[in-house]
């Protein structure tokens, strides 16, 4: 079922008419075939022009949308011979972190990356895509795993951040993400990440220190939530959209500010309504970021990100 | 009688309250609301005498406290841009930083110096908690690398001490871009083969936690310091109960694995120049002692000294003064 969000009323209305004139036309009506191919164009129309200037709270919206391809239809899409991988080999295994390896357009790759699941069943089991520290330390067993058999690491971040919780505390989820962040720079092999939906924060970034910073078109990647900010800042979690546009978490201003290379164009009306288009693309810019990584040595590989992050906030800003 | 309570009572308590506090000579104890002289305390490093709570203090003392005779250089920190974002909430970011600047002193939330410990060179950064809660923007990620750097270069140990409530929200992402910046910045120095030690102290949460804070050779935390990833408040939110007693405490976080150990700040320094000393100065210096060329010769002729006991020592593999 087709989830509509709050600004995209007016195309939920033509669709529901174009709905209801294709009923029509089954009971034998033949003009009514016109009708529907301008209303088609309008509604094409309409969502071109509200995909082409969301703002950035809506993006929030488009980002976390139910219907948004996540983690694992992109490998199901992209990767052949999956083998799902699990456990931190410490305390549990936390399905919140997907990963294993995989062959991703004819070479063998490390997939990694967070899973929100798309019902309830999945939701729960996946917790949301929010990792506890046994998430963030399986991610860390693969990633060195990886690095031992020089297989490149694809990380996909989609999460509303790690997860806050007693237990979290309890394992140590702040030494969790500081020893995954510091995995990914270590690594001699090459890591392209891919922010698909939701970059939340520590959780995010913990999978994402990588060579290199993909963001589909309306995905976001922030240091808080729009509605953590407001509350602390504005003092009502009401000011969401103010904090949205002011914490400037749009890919798209990601990209102005050095903090991700390249941008992946989702299709017309976001990345749920044409999923084999977005795998295409997310899967040829992966292909091509890799592509990019071929080559260089392991010390030269790991010197290059190091020295990319360390320029981070002070190079192209004014 | 509501104007009674309100408005009389507080007017006539003021003006009593006033005349027990005179200019801040007395503070009390947040903690069990005793009254301590502010000398007693002082010398006392701001720790209450009757409950020995650790209050907050600013990286001037902090320095004060660590170095030999209080002494130290600070260095000067590479300008950051401020203000990145343009970050405007119900107040303009240029105008809270340019706050803080004013009220602290100092030109964001942490203080770099380099000085003596017993003897030993030592760097340390440490944190303002006064300045904006000691979050992380782009100029302490910059103290942080700076720190590092100077660590290498002077071949000293480096210690960190923070004390923040984590990212800057106002720097967004580049905020949050301090994190694997950080952890560079500590791996160089791990690199370098030097001790990294982490002091926690009250508090230190969030991206802070997330990053370099918790990836030091030792971590050593002072009394009661709350330190942990998430707000307490996010915390009961979403578990919706409320939490143990002492969560996020130093004392917890040493219970489960985290810290190695939990200090009174009084032996804060006395514990750092002894744990510095151990790992700088492995093995007492050798007198070096010529050994004569024949022994060596007939004990390398008669028996090849395997190549392991031979490197043990650090010295050339046997066979080689005789070739001489």
């Amino acid at each position: 079922m087709q989830t509509f969000l709050e600004f995209e009323k007016p195309i939920a209305e033509l669709e529901g008419k174009i709905e209801e004139l294709r009923h029509l036309t089954d009971q034998g009506d033949i003009n009514i075939a016109d009708e529907v191919g301008k209303l088609q164009s309008k509604v094409d129309r309409l969502l071109r022009q509200t995909y082409a200037k969301l703002s950035p709270w809506q993006k929030v919206q488009v980002a976390r949308h139910p219907n948004r391809p996540h983690c694992l239809d992109y490998v199901e899409a992209l990767i052949e011979d999956f083998m799902p991988l699990a456990g931190d080999r410490a305390f549990a295994e936390d399905r919140a972190v997907v990963g294993g390896i995989g062959r991703f357009r004819g070479r063998t790759v490390m997939v990694i990356g967070q899973e929100k699941g798309h019902d309830t069943e999945s939701r729960v089991r996946h917790n949301f895509g929010m990792a506890k520290p046994e998430g963030y330390r399986k991610a860390i067993r693969l990633m060195e795993m990886a690095d031992r058999f020089g297989l490149p690491v694809l990380s996909l971040v989609d999460t509303a951040g790690a997860y806050p919780g007693v237990a979290s505390e309890e394992r140590g989820q702040a030494e969790a993400i500081a020893r995954s962040i510091e995995t990914c720079l270590r690594l001699k092999v090459p890591m392209v990440a891919a922010v698909i939906g939701e970059g939340g924060s520590g959780g995010a970034i913990a999978i994402a220190a990588s060579d290199r910073v993909l963001m589909l078109e309306h995905a976001v990647y922030s240091v808080i939530s729009p509605e953590g900010c407001a509350s602390i800042l504005w003092r009502s979690s009401a000011n969401a959209a103010d904090a949205a546009a002011a914490l400037r978490l749009t890919a798209q201003d990601l990209k102005e500010l050095g903090v991700i290379d390249r941008i992946v164009a989702e299709p017309v009306g976001g990345a749920h309504r044409n999923r084999s288009e977005i795998f295409a693309s997310l899967g040829d810019a992966l292909e091509d970021s890799l592509d990019g990584l071929r080559g260089l040595d392991g010390a030269a590989l790991r010197a290059r990100r190091r020295d990319k992050f360390l320029d981070m906030g002070q190079k192209g800003l004014s | 009688m509501n104007w009674l309570t309100n408005f009389v009572r507080p007017k006539i308590r003021a003006l009593y309250a006033k005349k027990d506090v005179p200019d801040n000579l007395w503070l009390k104890c947040p903690n069990c609301e005793a009254m301590l002289f502010h000398r007693d305390l002082e010398e006392n490093l701001r720790v209450c005498q009757h409950c020995g709570f650790h209050m907050r203090i600013d990286p001037v003392r902090r320095m004060q406290m660590l170095f030999d005779g209080g002494e130290y250089q600070t260095i000067e920190l590479p300008k950051a841009p401020p203000d990145p974002l343009r970050f405007r909430d119900q107040k303009r970011y240029a105008d809270r930083l340019k706050e803080a600047q004013s009220k602290t002193g100092r030109p964001d939330a942490i203080l770099v110096a380099h000085g003596r410990m017993d003897g030993m060179p030592v760097v340390v950064a440490a944190f303002d908690f006064g300045f904006m809660g000691g979050s992380m923007g782009i100029a302490v990620g910059e103290g942080l690398v700076a720190a590092a750097r100077l660590a290498v270069l002077q071949d000293a140990p480096l210690v960190v001490v923070p004390a923040s409530g984590g990212a800057r929200m106002q720097e967004g992402i580049l905020s949050l871009m301090q994190m694997p910046r950080t952890v560079i910045a500590v791996e160089m120095v791990k690199e370098a083969g030097l001790p990294y030690v982490v002091v926690l102290t009250d508090p230190t949460t969030g991206g802070v936690t997330a990053s370099f804070a918790m990836l030091g050779d030792v971590h050593i935390a002072e009394r009661g310091a709350q330190i942990g990833f998430a707000g307490a408040r996010v915390i009961e939110d979403t578990i919706r109960e409320t939490l143990p007693e002492g969560f996020q405490r130093a004392e917890y976080l040493m219970e489960h694995g985290m810290v190695d150990m939990v200090v009174h700040r009084k032996d804060l320094r006395r514990t750092l120049s002894k744990l510095l000393d151990l790992l700088r100065r492995p093995a007492p210096v050798a007198e070096v002692v010529a050994m004569p060329i024949a022994v060596a010769e007939v004990e390398a002729e008669a028996v090849p000294p395997p190549a392991a006991a031979a490197s043990k020592d650090g010295r050339e593999p046997a066979g080689e003064p005789a070739e001489r």
